[in-house]
């Protein structure tokens, strides 16, 4: 499966086990990204840190 | 068996307990993303044997802990436990109650009682807020002037649970602190969390080695996981002159860094522990 990265447009191959809302990095540009979707491959900026994130 | 794995973003914590569940003969593993989810309270029925929870955000993670139970699932760890390790003051509070050693805690609800307490106890004291992780927004006061100045900046531009002044003893832990991984009755694995700053956090840059559990850290990680009410908690812990102190306790534990640090095969031990819960159900 190929995505496409949403800020810089690299080509960026998904691995066979991904998931939907799995974080991943570009590896061209280093953005933190999320699987949308797999049937389409879409990827999309990973949400900004919130107040209450964490463990 | 049927498990649900409550998530929102799966990070690598979550997709490693994905493929640990998957790799199990007689696991369902439903994937339950909180950003989905809606509830129907009174009216949910869930086909579900048990529900672990993996939110990223607290608030989340606690009200569908709530939610799932009040539909009669059996949750791990428990809202009981969300709520406790959710909030540094209940922690503390059940700390107290189960007579686990940690810093000096005082707490005061104005401006005004809080400056007089930090006096009170010298300086430096921690001020950090009760709900909050990752470090973010802890305050090292070392003097009388930054004590009024950040008291004055969180009562004027913080929100309402900045109004909780929840102050720690600051413990000279010599640039390291240690993380410890609860499962039930055990203490598996530590880390040390290693960090020119004061705060030692990986999230905020900490760096991890093995740490190597000794009796007394068992003894204090387990005796502070069953304070907040057990399952599967990550224990901070301060080394002090006067022995072990427990700093925090957390309850949806991170663990990536610490799975090739220790060795020690943290999902695979989470997963057998949640089997180990469902069976006790059933």
């Amino acid at each position: 499966m190929k995505a496409e990265c949403p800020v810089c447009a690299a080509t960026i191959e998904l691995l066979k086990d991904a998931v939907e809302g799995e974080l991943l990095e570009c590896p061209d540009c280093g953005t933190e990204l999320e699987v949308i979707s797999l049937d389409p491959a879409i990827l999309a900026e990973a949400p900004k840190e919130e107040e209450d994130w964490g463990q | 068996m049927k498990v649900g794995l409550l998530h929102s973003l799966i990070r690598k914590e979550e997709k490693y307990l994905i493929e640990e569940f998957q790799s199990r003969k007689n696991i369902e593993l439903v994937l339950l993303d909180d950003r989905k989810a809606a509830f129907n309270i009174g009216k949910d029925k869930f086909d579900l044997d048990i529900v672990v929870e993996r939110c990223i955000n607290h608030s989340r993670a606690l009200h569908a802990l709530k939610l799932y139970e009040s539909a009669g699932i059996k949750c791990i760890n428990s809202s009981h436990v969300a709520t406790v390790c959710g909030d540094k003051l209940l922690t503390s509070v059940a700390l107290a109650k189960e007579g686990v050693a940690q810093p000096e805690v005082r707490v005061a609800f104005t401006e005004e009682s809080a400056l007089q307490t930090i006096e009170e106890m010298g300086y430096p004291v921690v001020l950090k807020p009760a709900v909050g992780s990752w470090g973010r927004l802890l305050a090292k006061i070392n003097d009388r002037d930054s004590a009024e100045a950040i008291l004055e900046h969180k009562t004027v531009l913080g929100s309402y649970h900045h109004s909780i002044f929840y102050m720690q003893k600051f413990v000279e832990k010599k640039g390291r602190d240690i993380r410890s991984f609860v499962i039930g009755d055990k203490c598996i694995a530590a880390i040390y969390r290693t960090s020119p700053h004061w705060v030692t956090n990986t999230a905020r840059g900490g760096v991890a080695t093995n740490c190597i559990v000794t009796d007394e850290l068992n003894d204090l990680s387990v005796r502070a996981a069953k304070a907040v009410g057990g399952g599967i908690v990550a224990i901070d812990v301060f080394e002090t002159e006067a022995g072990l102190e427990v700093n925090e306790v957390n309850y949806t534990m991170e663990f990536k860094n610490s799975i090739s640090t220790t060795g020690v095969n943290i999902p695979k031990l989470m997963v057998d522990y949640v089997i180990e819960q469902i069976e006790k159900v059933k």
